[in-house]
C-alpha cells in the first residue's frame, strides 16, 4: 500500500503535475513537493510524495561499494562481540 | 521519455553483481554472531522486496528477516468495514482502494463482509486508484458519498490535501482510518519484549513523509540498529548489512539508506497538512490493541467532513475494540513477526489470495497474500547458487 512509483515530472499546472511513467503519464496531486518538469518524484496513491535525487542514488551506491569492498578484503569487520 | 530515463538512477539498485558482493558481506558480517538475529522489516512493501526477490534464501542460518505490522488494510479494524459496509447497503456511494474493497469486516454479523459482497449484493461502491478520482465524481454527481481512507503517513496527505484546498465537496466524507507507525512500532517493541528484534528495517515512503528522525527512538531508547531503506533489493541486503555491522559492534544507530528520498525532517508540508487537518488520537488496530497517540481525526472546521459524526456512528472505542480475527487465523502473531504465514494451518488451505479467510491474505501488501505469490525468485536464486547456499 506504500507502494511508490518513481517517475519523471514533464508539466506542472499550479497544485497538480503531469508525470510520466515509463511511457504512461498521469495527472497526480503536487501539493507537497515544489517540483519542475525534469525533476525525479515517487508518486504513492496519486500525490508526489518526495522527490528523488539521482545524485544521491549515485552517491550512495559509490558510498555501499567501497564498505563492501572493505569487507571483502576483511579490513572492515572485527570479531563479533 | 522512456522507461529508461525514469528508472536509470534505480538500475544499479538490482545490480546482480552488487547483490552478489552484498551477501557475502553480509555472511561475513554474520559469521560467529549469536543467533537467532531477528530483523523486522516494518513495511509490507519491503516484505514485497524481500519474498519477491527471494531475499530470505541468501541469509545464513543465523539471521531471520521477520515482518512487521506495515500492511494497513491488514491492521484496519473490521469495524471501520462494516460501518462502510452499512452506509453501502444504505444507499451512500461508498469510495475505497483496491485493497480494502476486499477486507472482511468482524466475522459474526449477516451483514455482506465486505464492500465486495456489498456491492455483489446492491451497495454502491467504487473502486479509486487516488482520492482525486473520488472528489470528481463526487463534484460532478453531487451524491451522497463516503471515501473509507485507509492508510499510514504515507497516504494520509493525498486524503488531507483535496479537504484542506476545499476541492472536497461537502456530499463527499471520509472515514478516516489513517494510522501513524511510529506509535505502532513502540507499541510492538514495548508489548512483546519476549521476541527480541535485533534490528529494524524503517519503511522508507513513511520517512519521506515523517522524515529519518521518526525512528530515531529505536536506537536511542531500545538499543536497536534501525536503518531507513529504500525497496530495491539492494536497498535491502544494505540495510541488512548495515544491521549486522551495528549488532557486530554492539551499538545502535540509525542510519539512513534511502536519502535519494527521504530527509532527516521529511515532507514539512505533509506534517503541516496532517496537523492543520487532524488531531493525532488513540486508536485501534486489528489484530494488536488499541495504542495510544496513533491515529489522525479530523479537528475543527475539517470534522464536517467526518463521515461517522455525519451518520451518528460513534468512534471506535478501547473497550468496544475487539481482535476481530476469525477463528484460527493467527494474523496477529504473522503482524507481529512472532510467526510466519507458514505457521498457519489455514495458509493456503482454507485461505488463499482468490478467498482470503483472514485480513494478512487480502492486500497485496499483507504477509500472508504476499507469502502465496511468491516462493522466492530470480535474483536471489541466481546469487544464492554463485555463493553455493543454496
Ligand atoms: S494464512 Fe490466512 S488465516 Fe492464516 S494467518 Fe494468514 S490471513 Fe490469517
Amino acid at each position: 500500500m506504500c507502494l511508490g512509483i518513481p517517475g519523471i515530472v514533464v508539466e506542472v499546472k499550479g497544485r497538480m503535475a503531469v508525470v510520466d511513467f515509463g511511457g504512461v503519464r498521469r495527472e497526480v496531486d503536487a501539493t507537497l513537493e515544489r517540483v519542475s518538469p525534469g525533476d525525479h518524484v515517487i508518486v504513492h496513491a496519486g500525490m508526489i510524495i518526495s522527490k528523488l535525487s539521482p545524485k544521491e542514488a549515485e552517491e550512495t551506491i559509490r558510498v555501499w561499494r567501497e564498505l563492501i569492498e572493505a569487507i571483502s578484503s576483511g579490513e572492515e569487520l572485527g570479531s563479533a562481540r | 521519455m522512456g522507461q529508461d530515463s525514469s528508472r536509470a538512477p534505480l538500475r544499479e539498485f538490482r545490480d546482480r553483481d552488487l547483490a552478489l558482493k552484498a551477501s557475502s558481506a553480509i555472511r561475513k558480517a554474520a559469521a560467529g554472531l549469536q543467533g537467532p538475529v531477528k530483523i523486522m522489516d516494518f513495511c509490507g512493501t519491503h516484505e514485497w522486496t524481500i519474498t519477491h526477490y527471494g531475499l530470505r534464501s541468501l541469509m545464513p542460518d543465523n539471521v531471520e528477516l521477520v515482518a512487521g505490522p506495515g500492511c494497513p488494510v491488514c491492521v484496519t479494524p473490521g469495524y471501520y468495514v462494516e460501518a462502510a459496509v452499512r452506509l453501502a447497503m444504505d444507499g451512500i456511494r461508498i469510495f475505497t482502494y483496491g485493497d480494502s474493497y476486499r477486507l472482511q469486516g468482524p466475522p459474526e454479523t449477516d451483514l455482506p463482509k465486505s464492500l465486495e459482497e456489498a456491492r455483489s449484493r446492491g451497495g454502491r461502491v467504487e473502486v479509486v486508484y487516488s482520492v482525486l478520482d473520488a472528489v470528481r465524481m463526487a463534484r460532478e454527481d453531487g451524491e451522497e458519498s463516503v471515501f473509507l481512507a485507509v492508510g499510514f503517513e504515507t497516504t494520509a496527505p493525498a486524503t488531507l490535501a483535496p479537504i484542506r484546498a476545499g476541492d472536497a465537496p461537502d456530499n463527499l466524507r471520509f472515514i478516516n482510518v489513517h494510522r501513524l507507525t511510529p506509535p505502532i512500532t513502540r507499541y510492538v517493541l514495548e508489548t512483546h519484549p519476549e521476541a527480541p528484534i535485533r534490528g529494524i528495517i524503517a519503511p522508507g515512503h513513511v520517512s519521506a513523509i515523517t522524515g529519518a528522525k521518526a525512528w530515531a527512538f529505536i536506537p536511542e531508547e531500545y538499543g536497536i540498529p534501525t536503518v531507513v531503506a529504500g525497496f530495491e533489493p539492494i536497498d535491502v541486503l544494505l540495510a541488512i548489512l548495515e544491521i549486522l555491522r551495528q549488532v557486530r559492534e554492539g551499538k545502535a544507530r540509525l542510519v539512513n539508506e534511502y536519502s535519494r528520498v527521504v530527509s532527516w525532517d521529511g515532507n514539512l508540508e505533509a506534517q503541516r497538512l496532517m496537523g492543520e487537518t487532524c488531531d493525532v488520537v488513540d486508536a485501534g488496530w486489528r489484530g494488536i490493541g488499541f495504542v495510544p497517540a496513533s491515529g489522525l481525526a479530523f479537528k475543527g472546521e475539517f470534522r464536517r467532513y467526518d463521515a461517522l459524526e455525519a451518520y451518528g456512528i460513534p468512534e471506535l472505542t478501547p473497550e468496544a475494540w475487539e481482535r476481530d480475527l476469525p477463528p484460527g487465523c493467527r494474523c496477529a502473531e504473522v503482524t507481529l513477526g512472532m510467526a510466519r504465514p507458514t505457521d498457519c494451518p489455514m495458509f493456503l488451505r482454507a485461505c488463499t489470495p482468490e478467498s482470503p479467510y483472514g485480513p494478512c491474505m487480502v492486500s497485496s501488501e499483507g504477509t500472508c497474500a504476499i507469502w502465496a505469490k511468491f516462493g522466492g525468485g530470480g535474483l536471489a536464486e541466481e546469487v544464492g547458487r554463485e555463493l553455493g547456499v543454496i
